[in-house]
């Protein structure tokens, strides 16, 4: 059996319960072997329809874990999704949109996810599934640390769910990398800012990633931002504002490069969102 | 087993079925290439980083890589030989690939093609930015990327596909080939290009404009200017199919495997345990190598006073990727090993990763007879430098310093081994057959005549494949088992083990009179040269000579050390050195010229080097000194782009600033004053095929084309009557390696005179006059003479040894004249000259640069074939662009394509080329090498654009976002 291809979500449960390994997009599976062989016992959950297909539920949308980022960049979404289809058309290339997945991506728990910062600024969080079992878990709750999530043994990520944005929520998402296609990001940001009735910021969810172990919010600037005036430039100055981040020096940048461009790519992302929100 | 069992997987493969029974997990690309045949499909690093491998799976392309073979059960899956052989989309790309130079080496096309075809059926009239979206999964090292947009987007288009073979075509260019020539100005449009007016020119994308300002060249008038005109590659059609056999795909079915133990350390004494007892606990492998099976010398390398590399080392490991073993058996036995339990033990050692510790006194020797590490010194000293800087009316000094910069092309090491009779054959992907044998000679323990290098097509080299990488292991395995025996390096160990770009610190100093004029230039280079020789010798000689840049430089001195470290060996890399010395030079030019207040431009030109002044070696060329000829040149574009850059820059609001610089550069053609002759060989068959032995190997450059142009056109007969026999030891003559940009211009003297001498033979043959026409057919050769028609009776004549009717075999050597103690003498027969414009866009709030656009003016004496003097061009500037900005290889750390970033589609701004032609007496037509010139001005003329964008002065390579920001005084 070149791959196993299970049915249904319960078959699939039941060989993952068994200890086989889910797989979806495979687009980090590969690169990881270096010249190792594949594992033996793969589980293709791509088939899987339980797993697949944006959708509105009640309280919100639903992603399945299996959609892939080409799918996901077409889809048709609300304005508070632009920032999560933008990163979704920054992943990679054509070829890994087309075979990555949204629960591939937060599976793996790079630090460089791109999927987790807008999805982190949505407030999204994820489904678990296990044999008999189902569990919901906010995304920030779910991943632990570089290549570690909260995922057990026998789980598998299901889908993604988004609570229904604010009205007039607009979103934006920034990638800062060395070169234009295929680029593992320096840092990037989404946000996701709307408005209230007398032109001033309601609310704003700001994530980053690339500059800490996971992605995080950065709720003291959220909170600062609300009530200043819709469309406003610049960003209110208080270094505790970044304190959830924790930039290291690497190859692609210092900590201290990292620590100047994230507030620069927080402004120019808000003002590209309520950009959008002026026409 | 049940073996009437239908096999596991079935699907449908370029419009038929294909079954087979993968392993589990196996890549839809392994499936493909090794099950189903389909080596059309090529791989460049098995993780998705290169996209060479895109295949469409149901009409949506995929890396083949990353798709595990078992979920293309009942789909449809298409590769570039299905759908260039099918689809009309995609033969129309196939054909405005070739008419556009946009397959170069050939190793990226496939994919390029698949991905463009799945772009082109989806949007049938893109704009450039729909391409590189499309495209920039897909890396290309060779072209530069522009061609290929632009050849996607006339394939978009209504015309029809041009002709698979040259046809008739005026010189220089508006012929029914010369599409690349038609190309509307801007026609690629998408990105922004700034205003880089030249003389006569367009903006943007304009082909390449020919500037001749000595007139046309010296020697016999062309008869059929083959020679001058932009025909397609001759071997571009199965470039563009898929068809191309690089060095993974000539092993015979059911050869071996062989896969390299490495050292994972630095440095590390290392112990064997029970080798024979792990073997034998695995069923299928042959046999294991180490150090004590090599029967003749345990060494190589390129120079013969420092061949110092072990085949595998024998107790010490030198650098992380040293082989130490090597395990041979059953494919399917060794794909599945997992190395890590290979029964070595490491015992890692402190290892020194930098020039500055290696010279300490304290530092550990990697070779006793090279204290201090230090491996050689290169010199050159005329008049009295130090004199000269303390008159000088303004000096500038500079402490430079550049990193490891890995060649990347797509191709990985690959070939096979196996024995025929008692001949041990090669087949694998090298820059320089002749060589490689000679090696293995001593490695082996054998005479020449029984080891024979049939080389495969190179995809990409620029260097690193002139070194040896799996000849010796695969020879020694074949020669032990009996067998064929094949191996490709994965991605990371070839990033891992082979050459790099040499490291530089440098420091340098120069000074001006009140005038602008030179007053004395002192350089010192420290060359990190790695755990081996390799070409570090050349590179501790070149720099020396070539370190004034293409100026008159009275007061000179110039010494350089090529130091051991424990890291990759750095070898040859388009340049040899000379990009490192030229980025710390033009860039000192550059603060030069801002203490004296003068342009740059007119800075440079004060000081051009022109015919009757002597080099910084004391040579002096009474002819062929096309420099000032190039800066001149840039002149308009120059003016223009500075002007437009400062109002941009006053009228800025926001952070983007912009930036105009530029850099020149020489290059000596062929080696160092020692002799580097090559012999090409040419044969009339008894049935009157013209067949030519051309041994200069084509690594995307073009030499097959090339030398096969000036040969047809020496001995007069179209390019299409003749027939090409490669680089194979057995077959062909020695043309020396692709190195030093000789080709063009020594083996192309060789094909100039080999042409000539049949012609003689034929003509004679005939008693025809020297006017006769040769005029190949299908029924053998005639010569037309005035009204007369002579069949020549070839079959009545007795062949010769090699059963040729007639043949010819001529050799040249380039005259030099051997270096004094001082460096004085003549390095060269010939030197090229380049000049470059980049002018970028600098986010100074995140010190990121956009390079917005190039104009480079190269003198290449006479253009054999301007398509590809402009593919150099535009390669090569891609790849001084990502020396430039972003490539940095970090042992153990950068090891693959997404941690080392090199330029993709997107990255890579319209480039205007302008070709001089300012004829060198040495040359064929005229012609000068170009090869290493077209990188050795990029990286200074983008450093110069970013400093003229926002001030930023950068002292080392690359320029990184965070670099850019320290240098503006914005971080720490």
């Amino acid at each position: 059996m070149p791959l196993a291809a299970p049915q249904d979500l319960e078959e699939a449960l039941a060989l993952v319960a068994g200890g086989a390994r889910p797989v979806a997009g495979c687009t980090d599976l590969y690169p990881a072997l270096g010249d190792r062989p594949a594992p033996s016992d793969l589980v293709d959950l791509t088939s899987l329809a339980a797993l697949r297909g944006i959708g509105r539920s009640r309280a919100g949308w639903r992603i399945g874990a299996a959609t892939t980022w080409a799918a996901l960049a077409r889809a048709p979404l609300p304005p508070a999704f632009d920032g999560l289809r933008a990163a979704a058309r920054e992943v990679g290339s054509v070829q890994v949109q087309n075979a990555g997945t949204l629960g591939g991506n937060l599976a793996n728990a790079s630090p460089a996810a791109d999927g987790v910062p807008p999805l982190l600024a949505l407030d999204a969080r994820v489904v678990l599934r296990a044999r008999g079992a189902t569990r919901r878990l906010a995304l920030a709750d779910f991943l632990l640390g570089p290549r570690r999530t909260a995922l057990r043994p026998g789980e598998i990520i299901a889908a993604v769910e988004v609570p229904a944005p604010p009205p007039d929520a607009r979103s934006a998402f920034l990638k800062l990398g060395q070169r234009r296609y295929l680029v593992i990001s320096v840092a990037m940001v989404a946000v996701l800012v709307w408005p209230d009735a007398a032109g001033r910021i309601a609310g704003a969810r700001i994530a980053v990633g690339a500059c800490s172990p996971v992605a995080r919010r950065l709720p003291a600037l959220e909170a600062a931002l609300a009530g200043r005036p819709w469309g406003a430039s610049g960003l209110p100055e208080d270094p505790a504002h970044w304190a959830p981040l924790a930039p290291i020096d690497d190859v692609r940048g210092s900590a201290a490069y990292r620590a100047h461009a994230v507030p620069e790519l927080v402004a120019r992302a808000l003002a590209a969102a309520m950009g959008q929100n002026r026409g | 087993m049940d073996r009437v069992a239908a096999p596991a997987l079935s699907f449908r493969l370029n419009g038929a079925g294909a079954s087979c029974d993968p392993a589990p997990g196996e890549r839809l690309s392994h499936v493909l290439r090794e099950r189903l045949g389909a080596r059309d499909v090529k791989v460049g690093c098995d993780a998705g980083d290169c996209g060479a491998c895109t295949v469409l799976v149901d009409g949506a392309p995929f890396c083949a890589c990353l798709f595990p073979a078992g979920r293309a059960k009942g789909a449809t899956v298409e590769t570039v030989a299905g759908l260039t052989a099918r689809d009309p989309v995609a033969m129309r790309l196939a054909a405005s690939f070739q008419d556009h130079g946009a397959a170069q080496c050939g190793i990226c096309t496939p994919g390029m093609i698949v991905a463009a075809t799945a772009l082109l059926r989806a949007v049938p009239a893109p704009g450039a930015a729909q391409v590189e979206d499309a495209l920039g999964g897909v890396l290309c090292r060779c072209t530069g990327y522009r061609r290929i947009i632009d050849a996607v987007l006339a394939a978009a288009g209504t015309a029809p596909p041009a002709s698979l073979h040259p046809g008739p075509s005026t010189p220089g260019g508006s012929g029914g080939q010369a599409a690349p020539r038609l190309a509307a100005p801007g026609g690629s449009g998408g990105q922004a290009a700034p205003r880089l007016a030249a003389p006569g020119g367009s903006g943007g994308q304009a082909a390449p404009r020919l500037a001749a300002p000595g007139g046309s060249a010296g020697q016999a008038a062309p008869r059929l200017a083959i020679v001058g005109r932009p025909v397609r590659r001759i071997d571009g059609a199965a470039k563009v199919t898929g068809a191309e056999a690089f060095g993974d795909d000539v092993a015979p079915p059911g050869a071996l495997l062989l896969r390299v133990v490495r050292s994972p350390h630095p440095r590390a004494r290392f112990a064997f345990g029970d080798l024979e007892a792990w073997r034998a606990a695995r069923p299928g492998i042959a046999c294991i190598l180490t150090a004590r099976d090599v029967p003749g010398r345990n060494a190589f390398g390129v120079i013969p006073a420092f061949v110092d590399q072990p085949v595998f080392a024998a107790a010490e490991a030198l650098y992380r990727g040293d082989a130490v073993a090597a395990v041979v058996g059953r494919d399917e036995v060794i794909r599945a090993l997992d190395l890590a339990d290979f029964p070595v033990s490491w015992e890692p050692l402190p290892a020194l990763a930098d020039t500055p510790e290696a010279t300490l006194p304290d530092a550990p020797v990697l070779f006793p007879d090279r204290p201090g590490n230090v491996m050689c010194r290169g010199f050159v000293r005329r008049g009295d430098a130090a004199a000269a800087l303390a008159r000088a009316a303004v000096t500038a000094e500079a402490t430079f310093v550049t990193t490891f910069v890995e060649h990347a092309y797509i191709e990985p090491e690959a070939g096979f081994a196996r024995l025929e009779g008692d001949v041990v054959e090669v087949h694998a992907c090298t820059q320089a057959p002749v060589m490689d044998r000679e090696s293995l000679e001593a490695i082996l323990d054998l005479p020449p005549g029984r080891i024979r290098i049939v080389p495969t097509a190179v995809g990409g080299g620029f260097g690193s494949k002139l070194d040896l990488s799996v000849q010796p292991f695969l020879a020694l395995a074949a020669l032990r088992t009996g067998q064929a025996v094949r191996m490709c390096y994965s991605r990371s160990e070839s990033m891992q083990a082979t050459t790099k770009r040499h490291p530089a610190r440098i420091r340098i100093r120069a000074g001006a009179d009140r005038d602008g004029r030179l007053c004395g230039l002192s350089f010192e280079g420290d060359f990190n040269t790695g755990a081996y020789a390799s070409w570090g010798p050349t590179v501790a000689n070149r720099v020396p000579v070539h370190a004034s840049g293409p100026y008159v430089v009275d007061d000179y001195l110039a010494q350089t050390r090529a130091i051991h470290t424990h890291n990759p060996p750095a070898g040859a890399f388009r340049g040899f050195g000379v990009p490192q010395a030229a980025a710390a030079q033009e860039t000192l030019f550059d603060e030069l010229a801002l203490r004296l207040g003068m342009d740059p431009l007119d800075f440079r030109l004060r000081n051009v080097l022109e015919n009757g002044r002597p080099t910084v070696c004391g040579q002096v060329f009474d002819q062929g000194v096309g420099i000032g000829a190039c800066l001149r040149a840039l002149a308009p574009a120059w003016r223009a782009a500075r002007a437009d850059c400062a109002a941009f820059n006053a009228a800025a609001a926001g952070p983007l600033r912009r930036g105009a610089g530029l850099a020149a550069g020489w290059y000596g053609c062929g080696n160092t004053v020692i002799p580097n002759p090559s012999t090409i060989r040419a044969g009339v068959t008894p049935a009157g095929r013209i067949v030519l032995h051309q041994g200069a190997m084509d690594i995307g450059q073009g030499a097959n084309t090339v030398i096969a142009q000036i040969f047809a056109e020496a001995l007069g007969v179209p390019l299409e009557a003749v027939t090409l026999v490669g680089g194979d030891t057995f077959l062909t003559p020695d043309a020396g390696k692709t190195s030093a940009s000789r080709q063009t211009f020594v083996s192309g003297n060789a094909a100039r005179l080999a042409g000539l001498a049949l012609r003689a033979r034929i003509l004679r043959l005939a008693n025809a006059g020297e006017a006769a026409v040769i005029l190949p057919g299908p029924s053998g050769l005639a010569v037309i003479d005035g009204a007369a028609r002579h069949d020549l009776p070839l079959a009545a004549l007795p062949p010769d040894a090699l059963g040729y009717a007639l043949s010819a075999e001529e050799t040249w050597d380039p005259p030099t004249r051997p270096l004094d103690a001082d460096g004085q003498g003549q390095p060269y027969a010939q030197f090229g000259y380049c000049a470059q414009m980049a002018v970028v866009e600098v986010d100074t709030a995140l010190g990121t640069v956009r390079p917005l656009g190039f104009t480079a003016a190269h003198d290449v004496g006479r253009a054999i074939n301007p398509m590809l003097v402009e593919g150099q061009v535009q390669g090569g500037i891609a790849q001084g662009l990502g020396m430039a900005l972003m490539e940095d290889y970090v042992p153990g750390r950068t090891e693959n394509l997404h941690d080392y970033l090199i330029p993709t589609i997107g990255d890579m701004p319209p480039v205007e080329t302008i070709i001089i032609e300012e004829p060198d007496a040495h040359g064929p037509w005229g012609a000068k090498g170009l090869g290493e010139h077209v990188l050795i001005p990029t990286a200074p003329a983008i450093l110069n654009a970013i400093r003229h964008a926002c001030g930023a002065r950068l002292t080392a390579l690359p320029a990184t976002p965070t670099r850019i920001l320290q240098a503006l005084g914005r971080i720490p």
